[in-house]
């Protein structure tokens, strides 16, 4: 037998939200019964734009039943903006974990997630179209699929993606593919990853104008795409003063704003010792 | 609560007179057959006496029987053995649908460089013997097929099978692991030259077995280092599980036919009865050549291992084609070998009986199962409404 938590089989033998919701704001479906397992998601939109009821069915086993169980209670209430950041692992952890062997599961319910939001924004016409070329023929993966899933989950070797997302499980003639794709991926990951810079210590003066430059080229861009901007005050030592304006000025979520689109870019380019916050010294 | 144990192909329970039979062999008696002293030496003839039992549920002559630690172990020893013995360089040929025991080594030689012909069998998983006569015109064999499926219960006709292979001038070799003591077998009357048997397939426990050895037919041993089963099968005997196996092998002998009358009428009111409280059902596999203990049932539009899942909570053990319940993504190489569609081969479930296998278990079974079926298909989306 698997070796299932507690969560996982609770939820299998007494699945939440069993069924279909009529005239749903979004539909998912994804998998196959060729594939061993099937899910179908539908969702509800309250006149707050959150998701007040959801509901599935599956074809699949006891941890198939348990991750799309769980998914359904994890994004009621969520808005579709937060419905959308709901990864694999959420949904696994959400669980208490699953066997490596099963991480599928916790995949296709975050790839049904992902249909039901496309079906709803592009007004229930869009149905989950498998996009770039296919790279498992036996259990229809693409290509695009296996990189989201190796990035995501850090996964290493090709085994780990057979039981991410089953692509190698079949005939296993796309195993090669695989191997080139994590390959491809860590390369593209270790280019990225920041340079081993010697610890410099910057003046003052150098510190602004760094601190200045990334505000300009990485930040208030991605502001600006929600209406919002940024003014930099002050620099006091690590200490960096900003004040979030348009729309950013009142958003409920400034704080993770400010945590993950402005100080993560600052020590990410600047200094890992920087600290931000909003409003004057 | 109470446990219905109707898993009987994987393995079976220890009869409790079996158990009985090797107890004294791990207490008192351990000493090693080969031993020049009473002490050891004393052991042997429990070992030769548990030699013509096993022998005798063949009609085999007891020098004919070689122990080894289970069934993957004979089939391995029979397949290496026969194709490294055989000049010149022999082909191999085996079905579609046997025990990864059997199909492995095959896979292993052809990797080697020998010619390997796996045969079909048709919707019913029965053999086709039209691949197999064409095969073996492409000369020498070593063949192997198996006795009675392990996911089908289906029996392949293997007198008819061994007379080819004979008259072709090959050797062949039969895992008969689970047809053993649920099939009456004759070697005497079938020209097999090399039987696979396990131990625990017929209530004696894990970790013994026998190769049955045609007088005159050449094998390559396996192992080496020893001198034990005349050279056959080197390593001290496992003396308490080798008296165990003789035990088994004549409880099943004794008691095969009311056993198999009894199971049987079991197996068939279990299958009556789940056909009929269970819409878009099938069995999988011949219905008229089968073992008496195993029917395969597959359940459309929902999930082996959620089924078993369930009737595990409730105490019932089976097991499943499905992808999921088998631990790779890959549902049953026999289901797909006899074109049973997806749907039907990841809702399979095996039930298989034994001897042990009451009517309160089949009752409890036929009431448990129905509302198991009803509530997944209820979160089905295959259903149709």
């Amino acid at each position: 037998m698997w070796e299932y938590t507690d969560k996982v089989l609770d939820h299998f033998r007494n699945p939440r939200n069993v069924g279909t919701i009529e005239h749903p704001d979004g539909v998912g479906e994804v998998g196959s019964l060729a594939c061993g397992d099937a899910l179908k998601l539908t969702f509800k939109l309250g006149p707050d734009g959150r998701i007040v009821d959801a509901k599935f069915q599956t074809f699949g086993c006891a941890s198939a039943i348990a991750s799309s169980s769980a998914l359904t209670e994890m994004v009621k209430g969520m808005t579709l903006e937060q419905a959308a950041k709901v990864t694999n692992q959420d949904i696994a952890e959400y669980l208490g974990g699953l066997p490596e062997q099963k991480m599928h599961c916790s995949v296709m319910g975050r790839e049904a997630l992902e249909a039901a939001i496309d079906n709803h924004r592009t007004g229930g016409t869009s149905k989950r179209i498998l996009a770039g070329k296919l790279l498992c023929t036996c259990f229809g993966v693409t290509e695009e699929e296996v990189r989201r899933v190796v990035a995501e989950n850090h996964l290493s070797t090709v085994e780990e993606v057979t039981n991410y997302t089953k692509a190698g499980g079949g005939c296993g003639k796309c195993k090669d593919d695989i191997a080139r794709v994590i390959r491809e991926i860590r390369q593209t990951e270790a280019a990225a990853a920041p340079d081993i810079r010697p610890a410099v210590r910057l003046t003052m003066l150098q510190k602004i104008k760094m601190i200045q430059e990334t505000i300009d080229k990485d930040i208030r861009p991605r502001l600006k795409k929600d209406g919002g901007d940024i003014e930099l005050l002050d620099v006091d030592g690590n200490t960096v003063y900003v004040a979030l304006r348009g729309m950013c000025a009142n958003c409920q979520m400034s704080r993770v704003t400010l945590r993950d689109v402005v100080e993560q870019p600052l020590r990410e380019f600047v200094s890992p010792d920087l600290v931000v916050r909003e409003g004057q010294p | 609560m109470r446990t219905v144990y109707l898993d009987n192909n994987a393995t079976t329970q220890p009869d409790p007179a079996v158990v009985e039979a090797m107890l004294p062999f791990l207490r008192e008696q351990w000493g090693n057959p080969s031993s020049m002293h009473t002490f050891g030496g004393g052991v042997r003839r429990h070992v030769e006496q548990a030699r013509e039992q096993t022998a005798a549920l063949l009609g085999a002559d007891p020098a004919e029987i070689v122990f080894t630690s289970g069934g993957t172990e004979s089939d391995n020893a029979a397949i290496r053995g026969a194709v490294e013995a055989m000049s010149p360089r022999p082909q191999v040929i085996t079905s579609r649908v046997e025990h990864p025991a059997v199909l492995e080594p095959c896979r292993w030689l052809r990797d080697q460089g020998y010619l390997l012909t796996e045969t079909g069998v048709d919707h019913l998983g029965r053999l086709k013997l039209d691949d197999l006569r064409e095969a073996l015109e492409a000369g020498p064999a070593v063949v192997s097929l198996m006795w009675a499926n392990n996911e089908t219960g289906v029996l392949f006709p293997i007198e008819t099978v061994a007379g080819l292979v004979k008259a072709a001038g090959g050797i062949f070799h039969t895992d008969a692991v689970q047809a053993v003591g649920k099939v009456p077998i004759d070697v005497k009357h079938t020209p097999v030259d090399l039987l696979s048997l396990s131990g625990h397939k017929l209530h004696a426990p894990k970790g013994v077995g026998a190769l049955f050895l045609r007088r005159g037919t050449r094998m390559k041993p396996l192992l080496m280092g020893g001198h034990q089963e005349h050279n056959r099968r080197s390593g001290t005997e496992n003396v308490p599980g080798i008296v165990a196996l003789g035990k088994a092998c004549e409880l099943a002998r004794l008691g095969m036919e009311a056993d198999n009358r009894r199971m049987a009428a079991l197996r068939d009111r279990l299958q009556a009865g789940l056909l009929s409280t269970c819409p878009d059902s099938r069995v999988n596999g011949d219905r008229t050549a089968r073992m008496p203990n195993t029917t395969n049932i597959s359940f459309e539009y929902i999930e082996g291992e959620s089924i078993l899942y369930h009737l595990s909570d409730l105490g019932v053990a089976a097991s499943s084609g499905s992808a999921c319940s088998s631990g790779s993504l890959e549902p049953s190489h026999v289901l797909r070998a006899m074109g049973i569609p997806f749907t039907a081969v990841h809702g399979s479930i095996r039930f298989s009986l034994s001897r042990f296998t009451t009517e309160a278990d089949v009752t409890y079974v036929l009431d448990q199962l129905p509302p198991i079926v009803r509530k997944l298909r209820a979160m089905s989306p295959f259903v149709k409404k």
